[in-house]
């Protein structure tokens, strides 16, 4: 057989860029299982030593608490108003519509350490410093713009006229809202949902301008840690987290083939 | 609550309704009614306001002016949802999440009706439109016939004492829209509902209705029955719309019971009196126009005759179509029995018609032409 050169070129390349992607995430995971108290690769020695303290350190799995419940609150708020403001939106029409979008976009445009600046004199000024309602308001913030973008999306292709049906056969708005409208558009909903999760749980900027030593999130117990000491904790955690989402987004693409039948 | 299971259409009363979007004006001061189980088209081009006749009555659109009563109930500003009036739409709108029993069963639930009796309801409105063993499928398996039909289960299944129809029939092909239009009409005579139809094609309208709404401009031009329509057509614009036609355009003369019209040189005559100075036509139905030899002359009553050179000629079975052309440029079409020895093409003719057999209207600048 004779070689094919060309195509041997584009797989080598595709090889590449491949190892260039995932290597940074994937050097990770032997480096969490260093045996000793140093972040280098290749790491020397073995141990689960790095999880075991993830686990049973307050500071480390205190920090990913507070995360995860920032994290669902802020994916609550920011799912409930950001789809009231996208269908809001897609109803107005016209040039205030256009306005308000871009307005509702803006956190996904300023550069994080602008915004955190700003939050973070008006927080000084309202005691916000270091609360959950901080973290929640600035996170919500921040992850609106992607339920407004998802919801938006999915209302596009949403056929109002099936809302005139309903009002036809006896439905009220708000009824026709829920038995219509939200089961339509729900997988953009649950797609903004789990966007804003994401960004409220691996925020730093802004989380690090607000943090107090009290309530800690996990992205600034992370960088603390790297700025003091080279502990492998941080490698485990980086670990577990690849673990989760990789769980996550392999089920959530399973289910979502699953309920394409419509 | 139960269902009630017999209905009885209801009447529409349209008193002076309007309808503006900003300096447009829609719909134009209309008033209509529409009978208590009356099978009522409303036909017209697109643009010409039935569709948004249809939409001020199911409560889609917000009333500019005017009244619209269904049954004793004046229903101008009660919300869609309120109205209990069933709609079939051009696009199906099914709802893609739910199968054929839930759509046709989500009526019902509005209503509060109790799960059993859903059932038993769902499934003779299913049984109705032949659809019954699709029950458990989803509209996106179910092709546009049977969309159309489960949309039409759906809208008829709270036994609504009317139920409007968009152009339900306007995304189907020719073969299909047939089956459907006598299902249509044969669910129209079982349900005993006030029915009101919009569409743009006059067959459709002429096969389905009791009677016809014809609509233009943001006015009704004319209502009647199809035969009252194309026998004797209020306007040019009825008179073009339904049915084929020729135009006559010429100078008038008004004088006693009948007009004198001058076209292309010749007088001819016409039923009826102009009423005004402003010009009038003379419509004529193809198969009252004879067509025969130059100089034949008179013969049976046909006293009006013009000249003309045979333009086109189709053999359609048991009758032949000729299309003459006058002096004047314009066209006249003749319909005529199978002839042993038909005229050739640009042979000289004469076209002969009975005075009476005409229709003189004012010239409402309508050109031939329809849609559909």
């Amino acid at each position: 057989m004779k070689l094919n050169l060309p195509r041997l070129l584009l797989g080598l390349t595709c090889l590449l860029i491949a190892i260039w992607l995932v290597a940074p995430t994937l050097i990770i995971i032997p480096m969490s299982f260093a045996g000793k108290k140093s972040l280098v690769f290749p790491p020397q020695g073995f141990s689960l030593q790095w999880y075991e303290n993830f686990f049973t350190n307050p500071q480390w799995f205190g920090s990913l608490i507070v995360s995860a419940k920032v994290a669902v609150m802020v994916s609550v708020v920011a799912t409930v108003i950001g789809t009231m403001a996208a269908i809001g939106i897609e109803r107005m029409r016209g040039r205030a519509a256009g306005i308000i979008r871009a307005v509702l976009i803006t956190p996904m445009i300023v550069p994080g350490v602008v915004l955190a600046v700003g939050i973070y004199a008006v927080y000084l000024d309202t005691r916000l410093v270091g609360t959950w309602t901080g973290y929640v308001l600035a996170h919500t913030l921040l992850a609106i713009p992607f339920v407004v973008i998802a919801v938006g999306a999915n209302l596009a292709v949403f056929d109002e006229r099936l809302e005139t049906a309903a009002a036809s056969l006896g439905a009220s708005r708000l009824t026709t809202f829920f038995t219509i409208t939200l089961p339509l558009i729900l997988p953009g909903i649950l797609s903004g949902a789990l966007f804003a999760f994401v960004t409220s749980f691996d925020e730093v900027i802004v989380s690090l301008f607000i943090t107090s030593p009290q309530l800690k999130t996990l992205p600034v117990q992370i960088f603390s840690s790297m700025t003091r000491d080279a502990d492998p904790t941080v490698a485990a955690v980086g670990s577990l987290i690849f673990l989760a989402t990789s769980l996550i987004i392999g089920l959530g693409l399973i289910f979502g083939m699953r309920g394409r039948r419509v | 609550m139960t269902l009630n299971t017999s209905t009885k259409g209801a009447a529409i009363d349209i008193r002076g309704v309007s309808k503006f979007y900003g300096s447009f004006t829609a719909l134009d001061d209309i008033s209509l009614r529409v009978e208590p189980g009356e099978f009522m088209s409303f036909l017209g081009p697109s643009g010409s306001g039935k569709t948004t006749t249809l939409n001020l009555i199911a409560g889609f659109t917000d009333l500019s002016a005017g009244e619209i009563r269904l049954g004793e109930q004046s229903i101008g500003h009660v919300p869609a949802h309120k109205r209990n009036i069933g709609v079939v739409f051009q696009h199906y709108a099914l709802f893609p999440h739910m199968s054929v029993a839930q759509n046709v069963a989500y009526p019902l639930k509005q209503r509060g009706i109790a799960k059993a009796e859903r059932a038993r309801a769902v499934d003779r409105a299913l049984q109705k439109v032949q659809l019954d063993k699709f029950a458990h499928r989803y509209p996106s398996e179910l092709s546009g016939g049977q969309q159309q039909r489960v949309a039409l289960a759906r809208a008829m299944v709270f036994t609504p004492s009317l139920l409007l129809m968009d152009e339900p029939l306007g995304a189907l092909d020719k073969k299909l829209r047939e089956v459907l239009q006598l299902e249509i009409r044969r669910i129209h005579r079982e349900l005993g509902s006030t029915f009101v139809y919009v569409t743009h094609d006059q067959e459709e309208a002429l096969v389905l209705s009791d009677r016809i709404a014809v609509f233009n401009k943001g006015r009704i031009e004319q209502v009647g029955s199809g035969h009252q329509l194309y026998t004797r057509p209020e306007t040019l614009f009825v008179g073009q719309f339904i049915g084929e036609s020729s135009v006559l355009r010429g100078v008038h003369r008004a004088g006693g019971t009948e007009t004198a019209l001058t076209v292309a040189g010749t007088t001819l005559v016409a039923p009826g009196q102009a009423k005004t100075d402003a010009a009038h036509v003379i419509l004529l139905r193809p198969e009252s126009v004879m067509v025969q030899a130059s100089g034949t002359g008179l013969k049976d009553g046909m006293t009006n005759i013009l000249g003309g050179t045979v333009r086109e000629m189709l053999y359609l079975g048991a009758a032949m179509k000729y299309e003459v052309t006058l002096a004047d440029g314009s066209h006249v079409i003749a319909r005529t029995p199978t002839q042993d020895e038909p005229f050739a093409i640009g042979s000289a003719v004469e076209l002969a018609w009975n005075p009476k057999d005409g229709t003189l209207l004012a010239d409402d600048g309508s050109t031939a032409g329809h849609e559909g």
